[in-house]
C-alpha cells in the first residue's frame, strides 16, 4: 500500500499528531515502506485459522463489587499540567 | 578481595549474610561508578539518596537479626518504564516530563519488598519502541563494549541503559522489559545475561504500557543464577493485573541443578536464514555441542511460520501502541503545548511531545485499526500470530527447550542502520516470535565476536517452565565460561 499526502493527514489527525505539510511527503514514504513490507503477510493462508488476541487462556476474572480505590483527588491531579478548582483544565470546548 | 561493583548478586548476598561488607559499603561503590561513568548515559534519574537510605535500612535486618529478602541490600537498577513512587518516570519521552508517579509499579515493589535498593531509573528507547537505545529524549546510551576500531556502539534496546549499566558494573542487575526483544537483544549486545519470563508471569501494573499483550518485564543480570534470584523477587499473581497468572512462584534457584541429561533441546531449521552470519552461525553450532556434551538430546524441529513473526509485530505491536498511547493527552500529566482548541493541544502537545519512531509507529496503529484496515491488517496479523503460536506447541511436543541465536548481529556503532526503519526491526528477527506466542526465552553470552564484541544465544522455553528454562541456561553458561567484560 502506497500511501499518499492525503492518507497520512488523515491517519494523524486521528492520531492527533499534528503533521507540518513540510514533514508529510517524507513520512508518506517511510509509512509506505513499513506497509508494504508488512503485506507479505497476504501470502498466508489463514482461511479458518481464529484471531490470537491474547496467550492468556484464563477468562477474566471478578472481585467483589465494592470500592477498593480512590479517595486521593489531590494525588491524580498532581502530575497534572493545569488544575482549577480540583478539576483538570482544558482549553474551553463549548462556545 | 573481588571489588565490590564485580560481584554477582549471589557473591553479594553471601557477601552481606557473612558480615564481609554492608549494604551501605556495596551500595556506595555503585554511587561512585554509576557517577564515574554518566558518559554512557545509562540513567536518566539516580537516586542515591533513596539507595542509601534503603541501604541503611537494609544493615538494620541484618543487625537485627530480623528477616531478610531475597534480595537484601543488592543494588539494583530500575528501567524509566517502571513507574516508582515520588520518582520521576519518564518512559524515554518528553511528553511525560515531569511525571511523578503516586504509586510504585508491582514489579519495583516487589523488588522493593524483596529488600533491594534502587540506584536510579535506566535510559531506554522511547515507550520501549527501539532496538538500539537511539529513539530515547533523553539522549543515546552507550554500550561500555568497544570494538577493535574504539568506535561508540549501541547497547541495543530498548532496555540499554539497564544492559549498559549491569555490564559497565553500575548496577548487580537492573529491570528490563521485554515486547519484541527488549531485554534479549540488548543482553546479547552487552555480555549480560537477559531474561524475558512467560507472559503472565509478573505483574504489568504500573509499567507504562507499550504492547499490553506482549509487555512482560524480567532481569538483566551478570549470571544465570542472579535471573533465577531476581526473577522470584519480581514474579507473582498481581490482582492489579488480570494477565498476570494465578500460579505459584516457585524457587527457581533450586532448580538450577546443572543435571541436563535426557533434556530435550530443538533446533529450529528456520532460525537458519538466507545471509546469516557466519559468525553467528558457528556460535550456535558450538552452543548445541556444549548441550550435547552437557547430556542433553539434540533435535531438529520446525517452526515453519518464524518468517511471519516479524511483519506481525509490526502490524499487532504499533495497533496496541496506537490505543496505549492515546492517553497522553496534556491533560492529566506531563507535557502539554497549548493550542486554540482543546483538540489543537491535543495535536500539537503529541506532535512535540512524541519522538519520530513513537509517531511512525502510532500512525501505523492507527492506520492498521481503522475503518476498512482493520480486517486486512490487524485481524489478519492476529490470525498469523495462532498461527505462530501454533507452530510452538507443537514443537513442545517433542522438546523441551529450544536453542537459537539472539540476535543476528553484535552490537553496531550508532551511525548505522538508523534511517531505514524496516531495517532496524530485523535486529529482532530471533526474540520475536516466541514473544507473539508468549514463551520465555533467556540470551546468555557464550562468545565473542571478531571485533571482541559478546554475542549471546537464546533458548526458549515452555510457558511457566522457567525451571526448566533456567536450568538449561546455567548448563549453557557453565559450559561457554563466558568471562568477557567491557575494557
Amino acid at each position: 500500500m502506497s500511501l499518499d499526502n492525503e492518507t497520512v493527514k488523515n491517519i494523524a489527525n486521528l492520531a492527533r499528531i499534528k503533521v507540518g505539510d513540510d514533514k508529510l511527503y517524507h513520512l508518506a514514504g517511510e509509512l509506505s515502506a513499513i506497509l508494504s513490507w508488512v503485506e507479505q503477510l497476504n501470502a498466508v493462508d489463514t482461511e479458518g485459522v481464529e484471531p490470537l488476541a491474547s496467550v492468556v487462556d484464563v477468562t477474566l476474572p471478578l472481585r467483589t463489587d465494592v470500592v477498593s480505590d480512590g479517595d486521593c483527588r489531590d494525588k491524580v491531579l498532581a502530575n497534572a499540567p493545569e488544575v482549577e478548582d480540583g478539576f483538570y483544565a482544558v482549553p474551553k470546548v463549548v462556545e | 578481595m573481588t571489588k565490590l561493583t564485580d560481584l554477582t548478586i549471589s557473591a553479594a548476598r553471601d557477601g552481606l549474610n557473612g558480615g564481609d561488607f554492608t549494604a551501605v559499603e556495596l551500595t556506595e561503590a555503585h554511587i561512585v561508578a554509576m557517577e564515574d561513568a554518566r558518559g554512557l548515559n545509562a540513567f536518566i534519574t539516580e537516586t542515591p539518596d533513596i539507595a542509601l537510605e534503603r541501604a541503611g535500612e537494609s544493615d538494620g535486618r541484618r543487625k537485627a537479626g530480623a528477616a531478610v529478602g531475597a534480595m537484601d541490600g543488592i543494588p539494583v537498577a530500575i528501567k524509566d518504564l517502571f513507574c516508582t513512587e515520588g520518582v520521576l518516570t519518564t518512559a524515554g519521552s518528553h511528553i511525560l516530563d515531569g511525571f511523578t508517579p503516586p504509586y510504585e509499579s508491582t514489579v519495583s515493589g516487589n523488588l522493593r519488598a524483596a529488600g533491594s535498593v534502587m540506584l536510579g531509573k535506566t535510559n531506554m528507547d522511547e515507550f520501549a519502541m527501539g532496538s538500539a537505545n537511539i529513539t530515547s529524549y533523553y539522549g543515546n546510551v552507550i554500550n561500555p563494549w568497544k570494538g577493535k576500531d574504539g568506535k561508540d556502539l549501541v547497547p541495543g534496546g530498548s532496555s540499554g541503559g539497564s544492559a549498559a549499566a549491569v555490564a559497565g558494573r553500575l548496577a548487580l542487575a537492573a529491570t528490563g522489559t521485554d515486547t519484541g526483544g527488549s531485554i534479549r537483544q540488548p543482553a546479547s549486545f552487552s555480555g549480560i545475561v537477559g531474561l524475558k519470563p512467560t507472559y503472565g508471569r509478573c505483574s504489568r501494573w504500573g509499567i507504562v504500557a507499550f504492547a499490553s499483550s506482549l509487555d512482560q518485564a524480567g532481569p538483566m543480570t551478570r549470571s544465570v543464577r542472579d535471573a533465577a534470584i531476581m526473577l522470584g523477587a519480581m514474579a507473582g499473581h498481581d490482582p492489579k493485573d488480570s494477565t498476570s497468572a494465578p500460579v505459584e512462584v516457585p524457587d527457581f534457584e533450586a532448580a538450577l541443578n546443572g543435571d541436563i541429561k535426557g533434556l530435550r533441546v530443538g533446533i529450529p531449521k528456520e532460525y537458519r536464514m538466507d545471509g546469516m552470519d557466519p559468525e553467528i552461525d558457528k556460535l550456535w553450532s558450538e552452543g548445541i555441542d556444549m548441550m550435547k556434551d552437557g547430556g542433553a538430546e539434540i533435535i531438529d524441529v520446525s517452526l515453519p511460520n518464524t518468517e511471519h513473526a516479524l511483519p506481525t509485530y509490526y502490524i499487532i505491536a504499533p495497533a496496541e501502541a496506537s490505543a496505549n498511547l492515546a492517553r497522553y493527552d496534556g491533560v492529566r500529566y506531563g507535557l502539554r503545548v497549548d493550542g486554540d482548541s482543546l483538540d489543537e493541544m491535543y495535536a500539537n502537545t503529541r506532535a512535540e511531545g512524541f519522538g519520530d519512531e513513537v509517531q511512525r509507529r502510532v500512525l501505523i496503529g492507527a492506520y492498521v485499526l481503522s475503518a476498512g484496515f482493520y480486517d486486512a491488517y490487524y485481524r489478519k496479523a492476529q490470525r498469523v500470530r495462532r498461527l505462530i503460536s501454533n507452530d510452538f506447541k507443537k514443537a513442545y511436543e517433542s522438546v523441551d527447550v529450544l536453542l537459537t541465536p539472539t540476535a543476528p548481529s553484535a552490537a553496531f556503532a550508532i551511525a548505522e542502520k538508523m534511517d531505514d526503519p524496516v531495517a532496524m526491526y530485523l535486529n529482532d528477527v530471533f526474540t520475536v516470535p516466541a514473544s507473539l506466542a508468549g514463551m520465555p526465552g533467556i540470551s546468555v553470552p557464550t562468545g565473542l565476536s571478531h571485533q571482541g564484541l559478546p554475542l549471546g544465544l537464546q533458548l526458549i522455553g515452555k510457558p511457566f517452565d522457567e525451571e526448566t528454562l533456567l536450568k538449561a541456561a546455567d548448563v549453557l553458561e557453565a559450559a561457554a565460561g563466558f568471562d568477557g567484560r567491557p575494557a
